[in-house]
């Protein structure tokens, strides 16, 4: 069979293609977002007819897989953690509900937030909704993985996660492919209750969860994927690792026999049986795992610890947060330092900062000529490349929580009685989550000026489509913003004047104002450019 | 063999060019391979760098351990330095000496020049120079890449294999450049 050069995002995506997925469906979001550029690039994927654009959101995006699985298809969501967040309520749902064609929810986690506002770990959902979670260790693990996940799915009726980490996800080596199978039929569901969660059906519904949580740990203690290494010349510790901790692991003994027993996890809920015997048989636990602590807190208990030690995150042989490595997982073994000469003191930080030509420039430094008179604190804004307008030299907005908060914020603000309260936010982004916030403004009559950065793409993620291009006003006027107050600007330096005499006119009236600052993203109209010229 | 190597520069210098060429190079010759890049948030103009990892035997980790990498490979001077805890007592830096300013504190280059040569084993030159003598001005990062050929215990022939496979797409006239722009670096070590 051939071997390919994959990065773990795109060796879960080719293990989908092959094991005879339908649809994928998604909102980009680093380090989730090459599943499915891969898919929409594959050729394989073309030619079998793959669904494989992109959704408004995570919400949508779960939702629209799940019924893909109600009809018997395989169907895959990717998302990346935060994501997980605005999927939630399908997630929790879709458990009580199950999967009919297998559904693999694929959650890539930022442990050490390279590019993310919080480093949640997605287990914690998979352990929530009391559903069975995948965790690859390495890419070849991605790619089997989908095989198995969708089997799994189909085997119980029940949605899987699969949590991937940015280090593997955006990492590339090997991947030893399997003969593809086909797509399953389309069928409808058997049982016409199965997604009908009225709660009189719920609770039964609940309550048949509750009694396949015993197959999904006995699935856990006899995985493939729970390995038990018990040979060991020492028994004063046992060591359990997830993800990639395994690979750190055997880096930090430079590949030779580990001397004590080891279970690698891949597989959720956690082992029972593998732990007991790990537990009964060594001193001491450590518990290496990549993300936050949940197998550790799993196993100590809050109110009664265990009588034996458990080391771990909680307790300081590891760092509380960050991703690991192979020099964190050395020092929990009191190994000596190996680290080489401290970087000197001339190297200063390069941060990541707006493109040179960037059109969100240009409405930043002309929004602050405006701004001047009321001081810092006004602007909410929101996820996407134009938070890094909170930099110099620009200093122009004071916020940045979830998708979608710059406009409900600054509608709070307003509601207190800040004046102006100004919300700036991208036009992916308005259509993931700004377009019900805007509403709340229109229901309220709030005070509001609504900035929407259109360089008609997804460009945090480097440049992806979105739902509602070239619709924006349209939709603005359709959720009921009037129709003088939609104004629209080129973010271009000669444009200045009008541009001021924009936001000076809406901040004067009293009222929803959306202000659309349009001109395309530097680097999706260089890849253009590069494209025509090289045809 | 085994080569820990760290590719480090800024957001669109190429760096993942050189990491495909290696790859390309020690999979020919039936190693393994890891490659840990970088996406997102960091590419917008900010420091970029991928663990690039080649060896005959199994290889664990994605991340190469602090001072443990052969070599680091860099377009940008300032860059070489970042990524100083992870290189070996006996390791090398390979790095283009012109720099890449798009930050208004960037160090005085002979400062940076002066910590690079600190180094038991290094090889700084004008990389951008060269390429724009072999009229390869996009292929600043292959002429670096020539010049490390030699430490990484690759041929010539075998680096120029990778290439004409990776940018045949391109066609005829973008291979020709990179092979001058390589050779041009091998001969600048």
């Amino acid at each position: 069979m051939p071997k390919l050069m994959l990065l773990g995002d795109e060796a879960l995506a080719q293990g989908a293609l092959d094991a005879g997925i339908s649809g994928f469906y998604g909102y980009p979001g680093t380090p989730s977002t090459e599943i499915i550029e891969y898919a929409q690039r594959s050729k394989q994927a073309a030619e079998n007819n793959i669904h494989r654009t992109w959704s408004s959101n995570e919400k949508t995006a779960l939702e629209t897989a799940l019924g893909m699985s109600a009809s018997g298809k395989r169907a895959m969501v990717t998302m990346k953690h935060v994501g997980l967040n605005v999927a939630a309520d399908p997630l929790m749902n879709s458990a009580i509900t199950g999967a009919s064609g297998g559904l693999i929810i694929a959650v890539a986690d930022d442990p050490s937030m390279h590019s993310s506002q919080n480093e949640q770990d997605s287990r914690y959902y998979g352990h929530f909704a009391m559903i069975p979670v995948l965790e690859p260790g390495n890419q070849q693990e991605c790619y089997d993985m989908a095989f198995y996940g969708f089997e799994l799915s189909e085997k119980y009726h029940i949605p899987v996660l699969l949590r991937l980490t940015t280090r593997l996800a955006h990492s590339r080596s090997g991947v030893i492919t399997k003969e593809p199978i086909p797509q399953n039929k389309m069928r409808k569901p058997e049982d016409m209750y199965q997604f009908m969660l009225l709660p009189a059906i719920a609770r039964k519904k609940y309550q048949h969860h509750l009694e396949l949580q015993n197959n999904f740990l006995a699935e856990a203690e006899n995985s493939l994927y729970n390995v038990y290494e018990g040979e060991a010349n020492s028994k004063k510790l046992g060591i359990i690792t997830t993800g990639l901790a395994y690979n750190y692991l055997r880096e930090a003994f430079k590949g030779e026999k580990i001397p004590y027993p080891v279970l690698r996890i891949g597989q959720y809920p956690i082992p029972e049986k593998q732990i007991h015997q790990l537990y009964d048989s060594c001193d001491e636990l450590l518990i290496i795992e990549e993300g936050m602590p949940i197998v550790e807190e799993q196993l100590k208990g809050l109110a009664f610890p265990c009588l034996k030690p458990i080391h771990g995150r909680l307790d300081g042989y590891l760092p509380r947060a960050g991703e690991l490595n192979p020099n964190l997982v050395a020092k929990a073994f009191l190994m000596p330092d190996t680290t080489g000469k401290p970087v000197p003191e001339i190297v200063v930080g390069r941060p990541p900062a707006l493109c040179v030509g960037c059109p969100h420039s240009d409405t930043f430094l002309s929004l602050n000529e405006v701004m001047a008179e009321y001081g810092r604190g006004n602007v909410f804004s929101d996820i996407g490349c134009y938070s890094l307008g909170f930099m110099p030299p620009y200093n122009t907005i004071n916020s940045c929580v979830d998708m979608g908060a710059s406009i409900t914020m600054a509608k709070g603000a307003a509601d207190s009685g800040l004046f102006p309260a100004i919300a700036i936010i991208g036009d992916s982004t308005f259509c993931h989550s700004g377009l019900t916030g805007l509403l709340d403004c229109i229901y309220d009559k709030a005070n509001v000026v609504i900035i929407i950065l259109d360089n008609s793409t997804t460009a945090m993620t480097g440049g992806q489509n979105y739902t509602g291009y070239g619709k924006l006003e349209d939709i603005c006027s359709g959720l009921g913003v009037e129709k003088e107050h939609i104004r629209v600007f080129v973010p271009l330096k000669k444009n200045y004047p009008e541009i001021i005499n924009i936001y000076k006119e809406e901040l004067a009236y009293k009222g929803v104002s959306v202000i659309i600052a349009r001109r395309e993203c530097i680097q999706t109209l260089k890849k253009k450019n590069k494209m025509e010229t090289e045809e | 063999m085994k080569q820990d190597i760290i590719l480090a520069g800024v957001g669109g210098q190429g760096i993942l060019t050189i990491a495909t060429i290696l790859g390309t190079a020690a999979i020919n010759r039936g190693m393994n391979l890891k490659q840990a890049e970088v996406h997102g948030m960091s590419q917008r103009g900010g420091d970029v760098q991928s663990h690039l990892r080649l060896s005959d035997d199994p290889i664990w980790s994605d991340l190469i351990p602090f001072g443990s990498a052969d070599m680091i490979l860099s377009v940008e001077p300032l860059e070489a330095l970042r990524y100083l805890p992870y290189l070996k007592e006996d390791g090398w830096i390979i790095s283009n000496s012109t720099p890449f300013k798009n930050i208004p504190n960037y160090p005085p280059e002979e400062d940076i020049y002066k910590e690079i040569r600190k180094i038991p084993n290094y090889v700084l030159f004008d990389a951008d120079t060269l390429a724009k003598e072999q009229k390869a001005n996009r292929s600043m990062n292959i002429v670096v890449l020539g010049a490390a050929i030699t430490h990484l215990g690759f041929t010539l022939e075998e680096i120029e294999e990778a290439i004409k496979v990776i940018f045949a797409p391109k066609g005829e006239a973008i291979v020709e450049a990179n092979l001058r722009a390589l050779q041009a670096g091998m001969a600048a070590n």
